[in-house]
């Protein structure tokens, strides 16, 4: 554990982005650019910084970086903490934030050139404020260490997604919303119970001490099953996907990306965290099992579904629920810890993590671009992508990009991660989880190629098309292309993913 | 600057970067491309001359780069990867020309020579990959390159060839993927040419290790078209010539064989392999195929499919070759990797014209091609009766020795195997030049071919010149520059 002058850092993560949507929210339109540009690069410099500590730290067993806000010792305070995971977390979610940040910059200009538009002001006005809280929520959850503080960001973070998807104003975006409201308040409901038995039995929130606390009995056991239940409703596991695929793919483009890249992804974090925290004393072997099996049936269904969808987004968002089933191998890959000979837990670490970021990169690009698609033609069908390798190459090209890392094909970052996971389903002998893995790279590469293919068809009619801004292809296709380069120079990140990890 | 290690990463990058300038070329500039083209062609050639020489020397090119949890990157150069390179970068040189005269007036040129470097670049990657990770991923971005290619007429027949097409390929990669990943996980990252670190466990995991080898085989077996795998080839034929001439002659057919190759010789050994008999199934397949392709041949009435089928057939003499064992085999096995590429893609380039001055595909139309194309048909036949196996054609040499070494190796039955597809190579060929030199086309030649005396001179120049070669091979196979000696270096280095 370190203590130093950088761990104010981790304030200042979540400070600036709440201060740019307090900003916002009170100046209105004149901020708009200086507060995302502002926010942008200091969150981006800031995790930067972090990542580079952290990779000095790695030598030095469990390293990881602590800050106690306001100076109060634990368990009265509430502490930050940061470690390689949390430091590769925030740097993907700056990067992601920023990029879509600048694309919906971008889109607002489009929107208001292009039509009289009903009340684009008052949209933008409450886009903004909204857009800085779930950013900041998002960081607060890389450095949450206290099971309430995961409660109370949650919220922060679902209450300001739902408000960010009703903005697009459509009828069924509202129905959507509402879905997922229920959907998350459920969730949070059984993680509150399991927060509130915890506490009751050990008298501790945070989770270094829970870990040291915790006994293996019943209410221990049921506490956990209520909060891990609470955490795959929010992170979409199958069957508790329902409410995603409306949700995400009635949003409009920017909050589509950062939904499927950043937010389901971060209650898995959190499940990580308390497993591997506090979780770890109850060795619960079927439950690995059953989260893994769950996480297979999800690649099957979520990429099954994703082949019939003939709208692009809900095509897109069904691959959010197939790719999020790969990371719950996670458990049971690492279950039988006692066992000899563990050297697949280091693989399994860093490739469900690197899987979760290059995935991140690439639905974001993929939401992205589907995004200038219905800018263009006013439709979201498959068909629209007729021929767009002529109209919108650039676009065609992070179309095909995404793809690539979704499918896991070299060379990319999805490609390291497959093969990091892959290799440890081989060698921890599991492997009754590797046809899922193939099939699952198969199912994806069909419906990636349902999309190319209408990329390369040729359109004999020129259709009408509204003028796009060439930034919005642009920021889309910079997102696929670093989802490639993170497979490009691996040494860095998955040494970094591995400071102050489990293994 | 470190050239031994650079070399290998500038082979790559000339036609990388070509590839990446060319896609953001406006449509209409055509002299440009061409001039684009025509550079990094040149260029790589020059290179892989210049690696040719040093690794002739004794120099040896690496490019390693060491990451954490068993991955590695590593092109290395030796004697097999100078086979196939020199293959590709010659034959890509000649292709380009080809292309830039085939698909001129075409649209979307663009994308078309950019997915054609790309595609290249990731053959050559193929060729200079050192380990078994490496060459996968090359051989997956081969996949994505080649996909576009092969769809780019857009039409809906296309779009469906090109389904199959990565149906088949992509899901012979997730089996290869498993079997590398295995292998990897058992042994940890290994080079090739280090057999004994395998031979090591051979005791330990044999049952390990003939999973792995079929695995292995399985996945590399659908880009190099082994039966039962083949049938995406003759549904691929769908793309434009120049791209079916790079795909069966150098490109995805020959990355597939090239892997079989490297797993037999360079990750199991020959040794290995024949004592854990896996040698035998993989000859049975080889000779399956071999037969099966020139029988299918034999029904096809369009001239692109039958060419297909040729293609399934002779690939298998290859693997046929290096599974028979013995030095003479190996030499004959590793040679028709050229000499195969060097006739086969001039029979596609004379396809492609008979195409596209003629609108002729199908076998039974062929009359009277001798006469308007009296050169571009003499090239076709040159690089048929190669393909028969008639002296002193470039199939000569490699037949020849392929049933030499089988004799040697004493297994008559693969030495009958190669007798009765040579037979059946004859039955569907010689009735192909029959009708194109000797009979007279019974309809009138329409008004606007009448004038049309010789295909367009990039289409012809180039293909002459890959007949001139296939001739070449054959009549020159003993000098010290020839495929066959390169091919024989190669065999004596694996010492068998």
């Amino acid at each position: 554990m370190i203590l130093n002058d950088s761990s104010a850092l981790l304030a200042w993560l979540i400070i600036i982005p709440l201060a740019s949507g307090l900003i916002t929210f009170v100046l209105g339109r004149i901020s708009y650019s200086a507060a995302l540009s502002l926010t942008a690069l200091s969150t981006i410099f800031i995790s930067l910084k972090l990542s580079f500590i952290m990779f000095d730290l790695q030598d030095e067993s469990g390293g990881y970086i602590l800050h106690l806000l306001g100076g109060w010792e634990r368990p009265v305070g509430i502490a930050l903490r940061a470690d390689g995971l949390s430091a590769m977390m925030l740097f993907t979610n700056s990067v992601i934030f920023s990029i879509s940040g600048l694309y919906s910059l971008g889109s607002f200009q489009s929107v208001e050139s292009n039509q009289t538009a009903q009340s684009p002001v008052y949209e933008k006005a409450a886009f903004w404020p909204l857009w800085y809280f779930l950013w900041s929520g998002l960081n607060a959850a890389f450095l949450a260490s206290d099971i309430f503080n995961f409660f109370v960001i949650f919220e922060v973070i679902s209450l300001s997604s739902i408000a960010l998807i009703t903005l697009s104003s459509k009828p069924a975006s509202l129905y959507a919303a509402l879905r997922y409201l229920f959907s998350t308040l459920l969730g949070s409901l059984s993680f509150l119970l399991g927060v509130a038995l915890l506490y009751s039995m050990y008298g501790a929130l945070d989770t270094t001490l829970l870990g040291q606390r915790i006994e293996n009995n019943l209410t221990s056991r049921a506490a956990a099953g209520l909060m891990i239940a609470g955490l795959i409703i929010k992170s979409a596991l199958f069957p508790m996907h329902f409410w995603l695929p409306p949700a995400h793919s009635n949003a409009s483009a920017p909050v589509s990306a950062v939904l499927s890249a950043l937010v389901v992804k971060c209650t898995f974090f959190a499940l990580a965290r308390l497993w591997f925290d506090i979780f770890a004393v109850l060795n619960m072997q079927m439950t690995a099992f059953l989260l893994g099996t769950l996480g297979c049936l999800a690649i099957i269904w979520g990429s099954l579904q994703a082949l019939r969808q003939r709208r692009l987004k809900l095509l897109i968002a069904y691959s959010t629920v197939a790719q999020v089933g790969y990371l719950f191998l996670l458990f049971p890959l690492t279950a039988r810890l006692a066992y000899s000979g563990n050297g697949w837990l280091d693989e399994t670490w860093t490739g469900i993590f690197y899987h979760l970021v290059s995935h991140a990169l690439a639905k974001a690009s993929l939401f992205l671009s589907a995004g200038v698609i219905i800018f263009s033609f006013r439709t979201d069908t498959i068909f629209a992508l007729r021929g767009i390798s002529r109209q919108l190459p650039l676009t065609s090209f992070a179309l095909a990009l995404a793809g690539v890392t979704l499918i896991g094909l070299p060379p990319s970052g999805g490609f390291v991660a497959k093969w990091l996971i892959l290799k440890a389903v081989v060698s921890s002998g599991q492997w009754w989880w590797i046809p899922f893995i193939i099939l699952g790279g198969l199912l994806t590469a069909g419906y990636v190629f349902l999309m190319i293919r209408y990329v390369f068809k040729t359109s004999t009619v020129t259709r009408k098309r509204s003028p796009v801004s060439r930034a919005l292809e642009v920021w889309a296709l910079l997102l696929a292309v670093i989802s490639l380069l993170v497979g490009f120079r691996l040494e860095e990140p998955l040494q970094l993913l591995r400071t102050g990890g489990y293994f | 600057m470190n050239m031994l290690f650079w070399l290998p990463i500038f082979i790559l990058l000339s036609s990388f970067l070509t590839g990446l300038l060319i896609f953001f070329l406006p449509s209409h500039k055509n002299g440009t491309r061409a001039a684009l083209n025509m550079i990094g062609a040149g260029l790589k050639l020059v290179l892989v001359i210049l690696v040719s020489w040093g690794v002739v020397h004794g120099e040896e090119y690496e490019t390693r780069f060491e990451i954490i949890l068993g991955f590695a990157f590593l092109l290395k150069i030796d004697h097999m990867s100078l086979l196939m390179v020199i293959l590709s970068t010659a034959l890509w040189f000649v292709t380009t020309i080809y292309s830039i005269g085939y698909m001129r007036g075409l649209p979307n040129q663009s994308r078309f020579f950019g997915f054609f470097s790309l595609c290249v670049t990731a053959s050559v990657g193929v060729a200079l990959a050192g380990n078994l990770i490496t060459f996968f991923i090359f051989y997956e971005i081969l996949t994505l390159t080649t996909y576009p290619l092969v769809v780019h007429k857009g039409t809906e027949e296309s779009l469906r060839a090109g389904r199959t097409y990565l149906w088949y390929t992509l899901a012979g990669g997730s089996i290869l993927f498993l079997g590398i990943v295995w292998m990897n996980a058992l042994l940890g990252p290994v080079d090739f040419a280090q057999t004994a670190i395998t031979a090591q466990i051979a005791k330990s995991h044999t049952a390990e290790l003939r999973i792995i080898f079929a695995t292995l085989i399985a996945g590399l077996g659908v880009k190099s078209a082994i039966w039962p795998l083949h049938g995406w080839l003759p549904v691929a034929m769908i793309a434009p010539a120049p791209v079916s001439a790079l795909l069966h002659a150098v490109a995805v057919v020959k990355a597939g064989v090239f892997g079989i190759l490297r797993v037999v010789f360079d990750v199991f050994g020959v040794t290995l392999s024949t004592s854990l008999g896996l040698l035998g199934p993989l000859a049975l397949f080889a000779a399956i195929t071999i037969i099966y392709g020139s029988l299918r041949a034999l029904q096809q009435n369009e001239l692109k499919k039958m060419l297909a089928y040729s293609t399934v057939s002779q690939v298998s003499y290859i693997i046929l070759g290096a599974a028979a064992t013995g030095l003479t085999a190996s030499t004959g096995s590793l040679v028709h990797l050229i000499h195969q590429g060097i006739m086969k893609i001039t029979l596609f380039f004379c396809a492609g014209i008979i195409e596209k001055t003629l609108q002729i595909r199908n076998i039974d139309e062929l009359y009277g091609v001798g006469r308007q194309l009296p050169l571009t048909a003499a090239a076709f036949t040159l690089a048929a009766l190669g393909m028969i196996g008639l002296p002193p054609i470039a199939g000569f040499v490699s037949k020849w020795h392929l049933a030499l070494g089988a004799l040697e190796a004493e297994q008559t039955w693969i030495v009958i195997v190669f007798i009765v597809s040579s037979l059946l190579n004859a039955a569907y060929f010689l009735p192909v030049l029959y009708k194109i030199w000797f009979k007279v086309r019974l309809e009138r030649v329409p008004e606007e071919r009448v004038g049309l005396a010789e295909a367009p001179g990039l289409l012809l120049w180039s293909t002459l010149f890959t007949a001139a070669l296939s001739l070449a091979a054959g009549l020159f196979a003993s000098s010290a520059f020839s495929p066959l000696e390169l091919a024989r270096t190669v065999a004596y280095g694996l010492k068998l």
